[in-house]
């Protein structure tokens, strides 16, 4: 690891991956070198299930900058949800 | 170097070897065919994982006469493509060092187990590869020759040290078992220019024999040839100082 920047979060919810949804509870935030983004150091972002193995990862690398601007988006969103954050799931 | 009238052959094959703590690990080998005595070498993988560019490396060097092996330090992460085994290490904050340089012991006792290997193994590594090259050959003792290619958190301040990497290895300079060979890029912000100068400072001060290149023009993984970072001029030369400084500690 280069930089060893990385944060992690429990979550809950589902992702996409190569084999079809799965049960997501874990995310890793890390600003390091991108496997495949066309950076030298990127935002990366790997959803993960680590009870179903490293393949079980739905991953973005983005700029910094993109990183700052999902964030606004994420919070843009989650403020206009509103009162439905307050309300149990169905 | 080989000429257009020469037989060559190799064998490029995955393999076990144990590693740290007795573990069994899976390396890739590849072998110059030919009764040799070949010298060999140890690639120590980056931190995108045990992938495509480093099995190439490990043929590349068996290309130009070496053994060369390559040993899977992500292997107890579990099992999967590469970048997702890597991106679970990297979330776990990397593999520890003393984990490290025991499965990278192993791959070089495996290198002297065979009885094609002139008894000579060096080692080297990119990237966070680099900087377990130089870990490697301060703590432990069998490789004569070592290439750092731009290993960022050689040196490392109190607050850079974790619990998988404890010790910056600009501190264990002092045990350097063998000479060192450094590649860098002027542009690169791990290592900078500034943490190399450190690093060869203490070199220096410990009367080591090392010998570095600092490239203009180029910053981190400029041997990279699918990645931005490529440097072709830069590239072509490092290979060369790579494989002349190897012909010269590594021959029989």
């Amino acid at each position: 690891m280069c930089t060893m920047i990385v944060e992690k979060a429990q979550i809950s919810g589902t992702g996409k991956g190569a084999k079809g949804w799965f049960p997501v509870s874990q995310v890793n935030v890390s600003f390091d070198h991108p496997a495949n983004a066309p950076l030298d150091h990127a935002l990366n972002i790997d959803f993960v299930n680590e009870a179903q193995g490293p393949g079980a990862r739905v991953a973005v690398e983005l700029s910094p900058e993109s990183g700052q601007e999902l964030v606004r988006a994420i919070l843009v969103a989650l403020e206009r949800g509103g009162s439905h954050l307050a309300q149990p799931s169905t | 170097m080989y000429e257009t009238d020469q037989y060559e052959g190799m064998l490029a094959e995955t393999t076990t070897v144990r590693g740290h703590g007795g573990d069994l690990i899976n390396a890739y080998i590849a072998k110059p065919m030919g009764p040799g005595p070949h010298p060999s070498v140890v690639l120590i993988h980056h931190m995108p994982g045990w992938d495509e560019w480093y099995r190439e490396a490990t043929r590349k060097f068996a290309h130009h006469g070496y053994v060369a092996i390559s040993p899977n330090l992500y292997f107890r992460a579990g099992h999967g493509a590469p970048d997702d085994v890597a991106a679970k290490v990297r979330a776990d904050g990397g593999a520890p060092d003393d984990q490290v340089v025991g499965d990278v012991e192993g791959a070089m006792q495996h290198l002297r187990s065979l009885p094609y290997v002139n008894g000579k193994v060096g080692v080297i590594g990119t990237c966070s590869g680099g900087r377990n090259t130089v870990l490697a050959a301060s703590c432990v003792k069998g490789f004569s020759a070592a290439v750092d290619c731009w290993g960022g958190r050689v040196v490392m301040s109190e607050a850079d040290l974790t619990p998988a990497q404890p010790v910056a290895p600009i501190d264990y300079t002092e045990d350097l078992s063998c000479p060192l060979l450094g590649l860098f890029g002027e542009d690169d912000d791990s290592p900078t220019p500034e943490q190399v100068a450190i690093h060869e400072r203490e070199l220096k001060k410990h009367g080591k024999d090392y010998e570095f290149h600092m490239y203009p023009n180029a910053g981190h993984g400029f041997f990279y040839y699918h990645r931005p970072s490529y440097r072709q001029e830069q590239a072509l030369d490092g290979w060369a100082r790579i494989f002349a400084f190897f012909e010269k500690h590594l021959a029989a």
